[in-house]
């Protein structure tokens, strides 16, 4: 430890002292100059209220809508870009480098990234000189390359686990900010509430401004119970609440809302780590660690599904803003590099546009 | 999984030196590379095509070959070709000679607005000017809330009403004309560029308050869509700069380029955290060195500068050329090094640490361990640690709290970084000597810590070349 330490110091004298020397650079201290570097207070005494909606003995009967819409649909809006390049492909007599080289790519621009496109072509050039493919038939290698993508997704459960005999089933939602956990736990409150449920929300976002009060209007809406700590508050503790209220009550299922945290702040994932530790602890039961991810997200996808897995345990993946222009392709590299299901999508502003995910709907989205 | 850039193109050109000669099919691996580097930047599949271009025509292989580290040599040309596309004119802000100065931000939900909108506010408000805050998202529930919450801390008032967001936008423009206010910010919920009611709607507000700058927000974590979301929001709304946000995460950031290609205007600030302090206004060249993953020793030179105290570090660094460096000078710098932040980030800052140590955890207690090593040491002993015998070290370690082998440790490593600097001292000069040049500055750290791999307690951090 002594020695990344030593260098550490040595590097930034060198660095410090060398512009020092050179005295004169300007600096620019307009925008920086009093960065708060101060923690935002984190009283360890939270006070957690607990706020029962206006209504509670009028929870909405069973009454689970076949709502599904096409993904396809959805994701057709825009999906010029793509498609004008697998025409290409199609239209072509045969298959030659131009054709791989088309679909590479395409798969670029949907944000499967270089290592998994690299990889599903070239196995699609092996079978191409092998034989097992003919090198005259283009749609038919198109079919080859949606059914490997598809294939990718193979053996996964797409829905969402509960706890099996006593005790509250809590799922916990992570993710970067601003990729829509909270909206997310939302709509699925709505939707669990729907389903006869009982359903309490944990405000663990006591970081950003206003996320409680976010988080409490869609417990409104979905007629939930919602547990909420002061700002800046222990979040640990929210959930901790939320457990013994859901418990206590006899709520079967715990919504756990957790900050947007980059993945490279190492004491904001510690401080992810307590909260799953806190929430697996009896009487609650955790089920599910589910990643937010923003379709929108490029490579660095992959990387954040990597160190919250390493960090939480993550089970699956719900991929938001899938009805922009979007593709959501970095999912293909997560699934191949990491073997994380997505378990839910979002393909609209809607509650009910929370979908499972479909990987056959999902995959011909992609080539349009 | 991925390698720097320079490493991999030291691998290819170590490769050629063999064989003596650099033809045009060794500059198109090397193109390759840069394509896949980009490429995994989430730089735009058009944006690369074009750069690559530019690149090819500057690197041909027989003007390559006349530099001794052609490797090098590329990396300077894709950082110029990099700035360049990021550079052009940069945005200076002008203020309407009949204020208010009207700002509207837009982008698609999630990238970050409402924390930028405040973060303008106050570096608006730095810049000596009076801004005001308009709430005309209300389509996300509490997103005005939020930025009472953000307004209230800066002190910087807040407009917004329950009714629609042309009205809003209209009626804070007014109440900000009422109370003297020479600066508005409108932030605009968050929407997707093929929304088409939606982006309707955000015309609209424009209209109503006629922007003298729009801005679009985007996530430096974006990937390939980047291009077409800027496109549609450039196409409605005029874009007049961009707000990259999140950039304190290890995205690399390709998307800004994308952008700032398509919509051809300047990236004017950067959001780097989730406080509202958290913003400043954008230097390409150093987004340029991120892109290709070099890291970024301007924004560490510039930290440094914030923090450090010039004059005791003016003194250290003498005292390190003269090999005269005490562990008092340690202590000081130590000290200084703790104001700037945890260690891991400073470590992702620097160009060339090895990987096995940028992804080393540093533990910023065992900065405190070694504080209060030194610290239980003697005035004497701090100034000449050879007199630290057995049981001087038993009772530096029980004052300290740690063991004997912990102060062992700690003198050995500083023994090492003692040698270490004698060999560089020359060389901290020859940066001195050289004033502002920041790709000097960057190579000086290089070369230092490459001088700590071949310490002998430095094993298994690797030479890389």
């Amino acid at each position: 430890m002594a020695l990344v330490i030593v260098l550490i110091v040595v590097a930034v004298v060198l660095v410090a002292s060398g512009t020092l020397v050179a005295g004169t650079r300007s600096r620019r201290r307009d925008a920086v100059l009093t960065r708060a570097r101060a923690p935002k207070a984190r009283p360890s005494e939270p006070v957690p209220s607990v706020t029962t909606p206006a209504e509670p003995g009028t929870a909405p009967q069973l009454e689970i809508q076949a709502v599904h819409p096409a993904l396809k649909d959805r994701l057709g809006r825009a999906r010029g870009l793509l498609a004008g390049y697998l025409d290409q492909v199609r239209g072509r007599k045969g298959i030659d480098e131009a054709t791989f080289e088309e679909l590479e790519e395409a798969l670029i621009l949907a944000d499967v990234g270089v290592t998994t496109t690299t990889r599903v072509l070239r196995d699609l050039r092996d079978r191409l000189h092998s034989g097992a493919l003919s090198a005259t038939d283009p749609p038919a290698l198109l079919q080859a390359l949606q059914d490997d993508l598809t294939s990718l997704f193979e053996g996964d459960v797409e829905t969402l686990a509960y706890a099996e005999g006593e005790g509250p089933t809590v799922w916990l939602f992570v993710g970067v900010n601003g990729v829509g956990k909270t909206t997310t736990i939302g709509k699925l409150a709505l939707r669990e509430t729907k389903a006869g449920r009982g359903v309490v929300l944990a405000a663990g976002d006591t970081f950003r401004a206003a996320a409680g009060e976010q988080l409490e209007s869609w417990a409104e809406r979905a007629d939930a119970r919602i547990v909420r700590g002061s700002d800046g508050a222990d979040p640990s503790s929210v959930i901790f609440d939320a457990v013994q209220h859901a418990a206590s009550r006899g709520a079967g299922l715990v919504l756990a809302d957790t900050a947007g945290r980059l993945h490279t702040k190492v004491n904001l994932m510690d401080e992810l780590r307590k909260v799953r530790r806190v929430a697996e602890r009896p009487p609650g039961q955790l089920t599910e660690v589910l990643l937010v991810l923003d379709a929108t997200t490029g490579q660095n996808g992959v990387v954040q599904a990597r160190q919250f897995t390493e960090a939480v345990g993550v089970t699956g993946i719900v991929l938001t803003k899938l009805d922009g222009t979007a593709k959501g392709g970095v999912v293909l590299a997560i699934r191949s590099e990491l073997g994380l299901p997505i378990k839910l999508v979002g393909v609209g502003e809607g509650p009910e546009d929370l979908v499972p995910f479909d990987p056959t709907e999902f995959v011909s989205a992609l080539f349009g | 999984m991925f390698d720097t850039l320079t490493d991999r193109f030291d691998a290819i050109f170590t490769r050629l030196r063999g064989r003596g000669r650099l033809g045009d099919a060794e500059v198109a691996e090397v193109l390759r590379e840069i394509r896949v580097a980009l490429l995994e930047a989430d730089v735009n599949l058009a944006v690369v095509r074009e750069l690559i271009e530019a690149i090819r025509a500057r690197c041909s292989g027989a003007e390559l070959a006349k530099y001794l580290t052609p490797a090098q040599q590329v990396i300077k040309v894709v950082n110029e070709e990099l700035t360049a596309t990021l550079g052009g004119q940069a945005l200076k802000i002008s203020y309407a000679s009949k204020p208010p100065t009207v700002v509207l931000l837009a982008g698609l939900q999630g990238s970050g607005k409402t924390t930028s909108s405040a973060g303008l506010a106050r570096w608006f408000r730095q810049q000596g000017r009076h801004p005001y805050l308009i709430g005309a998202d209300l389509q996300r529930p509490a997103a005005v809330e939020q930025l009472r919450v953000l307004g209230a801390e800066i002190g910087v008032g807040v407009f917004s009403e329950p009714t629609d967001p042309v009205s809003v936008a209209r009626g804070g423009l007014a109440e900000a004309q009422r109370l003297g206010r020479d600066v508005v910010i409108v932030d605009t919920a968050g929407r997707l560029a093929i929304d088409r009611e939606l982006m309707d709607e955000v015309r609209r507000v424009s209209e109503a308050v006629r922007p003298h700058y729009t801005f679009f927000v985007v996530d430096a974590m974006t990937g390939q869509d980047a291009v077409q979301t800027a496109e549609a929001f450039h196409q409605a709304l005029q874009l007049d700069g961009i707000i990259l946000t999140k950039v304190d995460g290890d995205a690399r950031g390709g998307a800004a380029l994308s952008v700032k290609q398509v919509v051809g205007r300047p990236i004017a600030f950067l959001s780097t955290g989730e406080r509202v302090a958290d913003f400043e206004v954008f230097h390409p060249d150093r987004l340029a060195s991120r892109i290709l993953g070099m890291g970024d020793v301007l924004s560490l030179i510039e930290k440094a500068e914030r923090e450090y105290d010039e004059e005791v570090t003016g003194q250290a660094l003498q005292r390190l050329q003269t090999g005269t460096f005490t562990l008092d000078d340690f202590l000081d710098q130590l000290r200084q090094l703790k104001k700037m932040g945890p260690l891991t980030g400073l470590l992702s800052l620097m160009p060339g640490v090895p990987k096995e140590m940028r992804d080393a955890k540093v533990d910023d207690r065992d900065v405190g361990k070694i504080e209060a090593i030194i610290c239980s040491m003697t005035p004497l002993e701090r100034a000449d640690p050879t007199v630290l015998d057995g049981s001087r070290r038993l009772r530096v370690a029980r004052g300290s709290g740690t063991s004997t082998t912990e102060v062992n440790n700690l003198l050995r490593q500083f023994k090492e970084m003692q040698k270490m600097m004698r060999g560089i001292g020359p060389m901290a000069k020859l940066m001195g000597g050289r004033p502002g040049n920041p790709s000097k500055s960057s190579k000086g750290t290089r070369k230092k810590v490459k001088g700590g791999r071949v310490t002998p307690s430095s094993k298994g951090l690797g030479p890389s070349r």
